[in-house]
């Protein structure tokens, strides 16, 4: 495919007339997705999908489309043909874009590791034999994603990976289950074989009979799981430069001096250590790692080239200005430490449907999910019924921050929105004096 | 294009007892202005095909944008693959479904019309409302955005099913940010997830309002960051047809999924509080309460003939007088849980395939006038468009904020409220449903924004819905 790309930039270069400057961007995949549930197949099949987008830049006018490719080289040539004619053609419609910042520098890459997945089927075969007499719903995904860019400067990028994500739980009856996952580039039957015997003994304490608790404030301990949906909700326009500027992110007070987090609350953008492209969509190549809060403090901000170009800044991020990539500093707390830390309270594997309810004070409503236990004297004592939390970050990972793990859990991103996303986050567990239920 | 794809699937002469082709193929263009500034024009042009069997009781499918006979063929054998890897563990014996047969050709409101899509004309219509929108300097963002899609499938079986559909989507928004002491207020056009997303022509922008739009949605904003804080308690509560939509999707549409009901969804969007006894007795509102799947109304945003399994399309009442009568499930999931459905088996695109999915989920309307249903409420909140949303994988408790809100006291709306929310148990909260607005009430709203499924999709829906009147539910507002 990294061949067929840069042939197509070539044949779009030679289609250039004088004054024309093009960037192009490809996002693809051959996944095969199967779907269990009970343990079973409910569906299965494969994608092979491949989205290229083209944008046609006349001074400081431009306008991109984004095509499905054929991978027939008349097809997709005829195809790319006509959209020039027709982008050339609307582009008298549009007015100059103050804020078109193009790549100019030139930097290749190139990053194909060669596959080393087996056939999808003989996973699935391993799945099934071993979830056998189990309620096993989740979905496995496997294949190669990749993504490439060229542009007129002569620039071109290619990012190949063959990788499986297999995302699933292990139900007891009901609402009460074990949520798991795992990733990776090399399939091994054994590792699932653990990680379901681990789920199943997890699951054993499931079986007790469940608690409902009062809403009020509980000390709780958040699993690396629980706490990454925290703090992926500073990925909506939270530490957005964008967002900070137009005054919309929740970290506004944190920004202003009002409010600030634990001295214990590190994060940044970690790119270099995690599973998504070194370049961006628009070519700039990413910054290794861009630290955002720095001991409570916010530090820095994600940048895209529009936002660049506006405030006179340096890129460092994607259109969308979000983390790819969340890096979270460890704490102290042995995770072999952390029940009898909590001593009595809440032991949260993961929330889950989380949304702003209150953005100018960072608050933040959702539910616990999963394997949600009470834990009195250090002990696991029951499973918990499933309640809605309502609290703001400022307090959570501020006032309320006793202690972060030592160690932290390296979770993969097995959102599959449009493609299989390369998002991953390396998040601590965390020790909070006291969370606000609500119902 | 249709024709060439009839002639391929033709050829193919799968060997499979059942084959399936579904091609898709959308055209799209997003106009936008920010802050006074065009932003990037985008277009996109996007097709290809799914093609799945069943087999040896297993079914596969292969989606790709190959369409030469060579890539068919090859999809073919892909899916076929899958069939027979996955007929000995599978959930069901796909050989003992038996698929839909029907063959026709739907065309929506304005879709197979010559384009008229003026790009000019509307860049001048969407900078004059952000114009519009900069009333003073505690304006801090705003935007308009409108975006047209025109989509057309054609759904085609080795039995002989041959389904061809047109639709033509337009989806205008506008949103406006105003900021002071240390506090912004976001106030938008029928939401911030495209509300007034409907099927049809440029009339739409019309229907959304959207010319003269900039002042006073701009205005509004600028009057919550003056209000105060919506207050706690037990209130009445008066939704609006910009929040009833969510409220509906939330609460109604997504519990009722019949794949959520038979545990499909439990890994990523969750079960449901609806268990299959409950058909047919149980109580899920009040009587006022009339729930109907209706792909057949004009303009909403998920009107449609047949869905992707070849299911043909037709309203019908899901709760009657609060009574649950049928879930939200397709062809396969009725077969799975042998229990009656409706045509909501569907796919986002040619690469995901189909799952039930709510489709046009609407509210009946009911006899009350807005008016009345003010004078009736001595102590609550009026509360309009969706601004924050949660609920729990069994779809029971939720939580929800709005960005605009009034207070209701002794029969009369008074002053605006900022940061309205309320919370409940969707088991009882419909229940306390003690007035439906009468037609003069109800708009016709969707979202193109519904996430499930895994692999994970998002949707067009439809919601049309009255203002609606809840008895004592627990309401607040921000922190002060």
């Amino acid at each position: 495919m990294q061949h067929y790309f840069y042939a197509l930039a070539d044949f779009i270069q030679s289609r250039l007339v004088a004054n024309e400057l093009f960037t192009v961007w490809l996002s693809g995949e051959q996944s095969d997705f199967v779907r269990f549930n009970h343990a079973k197949v409910r569906q299965a099949g494969n994608v092979k999908q491949a989205y290229l987008t083209l944008q046609l830049v006349q001074g400081q006018k431009h306008i991109s489309q984004t095509i499905t490719l054929s991978n027939s080289t008349d097809i997709d040539n005829d195809t790319l043909a006509t959209v020039l004619k027709e982008l050339r053609g609307a582009l008298a419609d549009v007015q100059d874009d103050p804020h078109l910042l193009l790549s100019e520098t030139v930097v290749n890459t190139d990053y194909s590791p060669a596959s080393r997945l087996p056939d999808s089927a003989s996973m699935v075969a391993d799945i099934t034999r071993m979830a056998a007499n189990t309620d096993l719903v989740g979905i496995l995904a496997s294949g190669d994603v990749f993504c490439g860019f060229a542009n007129s400067f002569g620039q071109r990028n290619w990012h190949q990976t063959s990788s499986w994500n297999f995302d699933w739980s292990l139900y007891l009856r009901e609402d009460k289950a074990v949520k798991r996952g795992g990733a990776g580039f090399e399939w091994s039957a054994a590792t699932l074989q653990s990680s379901l015997a681990e789920a199943q003994s997890q699951l054993a304490l499931l079986a007790r009979s469940a608690k409902t608790i009062a809403p009020g404030q509980y000390r709780a301990y958040l699993t690396p799981t629980a706490l990454v949906e925290l703090i992926g909700m500073l990925n909506w326009g939270g530490v957005s430069e964008k967002s900070l500027r137009n005054k919309q992110s929740a970290l506004e007070k944190l920004a202003n001096g009002e409010q600030r987090f634990s001295p214990l609350f590190n994060l940044s953008n970690n790119v270099g250590a995690g599973l998504a492209p070194a370049f961006q969509s628009a070519g700039f190549i990413k910054p290794e790692q861009v630290e955002l809060i720095r001991a409570g403090q916010l530090i820095g901000s994600l940048i895209s080239p529009r936002t660049a170009k506006e405030y006179n800044l340096t890129s460092n991020a994607e259109d969308g200005e979000g983390a790819e990539s969340f890096d979270m500093g460890a704490g102290v707390l042995p995770i072999a430490n952390a029940l009898k830390a909590l001593d009595t309270g809440l032991y949260i594997s993961n929330l889950w449907y989380l949304n702003y309810s209150d953005r100018a004070m960072c608050r933040v409503t959702g539910m616990t999910r999963f394997a949600c236990f009470w834990v009195e004297q250090g002990e696991i004592v029951a499973p918990l019924n499933v309640m809605r939390f309502d609290d703001s970050l400022y307090r959570l990972l501020g006032s309320q921050l006793e202690a972060l793990t030592q160690e932290r859990e390296f979770l993969t991103n097995a959102g599959t929105y449009g493609g299989r996303s390369t998002d991953s986050q390396r998040i601590p567990g965390a020790l909070l004096a006291g969370i606000n239920l609500v119902l | 294009m249709h024709d060439v794809i009839r002639q391929r699937f033709k050829a193919l002469n799968p060997q499979a007892p059942f084959c399936s082709l579904r091609f898709v193929e959308t055209q799209s263009e997003a106009l936008s202005v920010r802050k006074n500034v065009q932003q990037p024009l985008l277009r996109q042009l996007d097709r290809g095909v799914m093609i799945s069997v069943v087999k040896d009781g297993g079914f596969g499918y292969a989606a790709t944008s190959d369409l030469s006979v060579e890539g068919l063929q090859q999809a073919l054998r892909q899916a076929e693959h899958w069939a027979q890897a996955s007929g000995a563990c599978s959930v069901l014996n796909y050989s003992q479904v038996s698929f839909p047969v029907a063959t026709g050709r739907h065309v929506g409101p304005a879709a197979g019309q010559p384009l008229q899509w003026d790009r000019r004309g509307l860049l001048d219509v969407l900078m004059q409302e952000s114009s519009a929108c900069q009333q003073d300097a505690r304006i801090v963002d705003w935007s308009v955005h409108v975006r047209r899609l025109d989509s057309s499938q054609l759904y085609l079986t080795s039995d002989g099913s041959d389904l061809e559909q047109h639709f033509r989507y337009l989806i205008p928004s506008l949103t406006v940010t105003a900021f002071a002491n240390g506090e912004a207020q976001t106030r938008s056009l029928g939401g911030q997830y495209n509300g007034f997303c409907q099927q049809g022509g440029s009339e739409i922008l019309a229907v959304a309002g959207l010319e003269g739009a900039g002042v006073r949605v701009a205005d509004e904003a600028l009057q919550l960051l003056a209000a105060p804080n919506c207050p706690s308690g037990i209130r009445d509560l008066l939704l609006m047809p910009e929040q009833m939509m969510l409220q509906i999707h939330e609460s109604i549409g997504h519990p009722l999924e019949l794949d959520r009901i038979l545990g499909d969804e439990r890994n990523y969007a969750g079960t449901s509080f609806v268990t299959p006894d409950m058909f047919g007795h149980y109580q899920y509102g009040s009587p006022l309460l009339n729930v109907s799947y209706d792909p057949s109304r004009q303009h909403e945003f998920a009107s449609f003939g047949w869905d992707d399994d070849g299911s043909t399309a037709e309203k019908t009442l899901l709760i009657k007088d609060g009574i649950l009568l049928r879930p939200l499930g397709g062809h396969i999931s009725q077969t799975r849980a042998a229990l009656p459905g409706v045509a909501n088996s569907r796919a986002c695109n040619w690469n995901r395939a189909p799952i039930d999915r709510m489709a046009n989920l609407n509210i009946e309307p009911g006899t009350s006038s807005l008016e009345d249903m003010i004078a009736n409420v001595e102590s609550g909140v009026l509360m309009d468009t969706n601004s924050s949303w949660s609920i729990d994988d069994s779809r029971n408790k939720f939580q929800f904020g709005c960005e605009w809100g009034r207070l209701i006291e002794n029969g009369k709306l008074t002053h605006v409220v900022k940061n309205p929310g309320y919370r409940g148990i969707s088991a009882t909260f419909w229940r306390s449903l003690k007035a439906v607005g009468n037609e003069a009430s109800l708009k016709v709203m969707g979202t193109p924004f519904c996430g499930k499924g895994e692999p994970n999709q998002v949707i067009r829906v439809g919601h049309a819905a009255p203002a609606c009147l809840f008895a004592s539910i627990d309401v607040f507002g921000g922190e002060n």
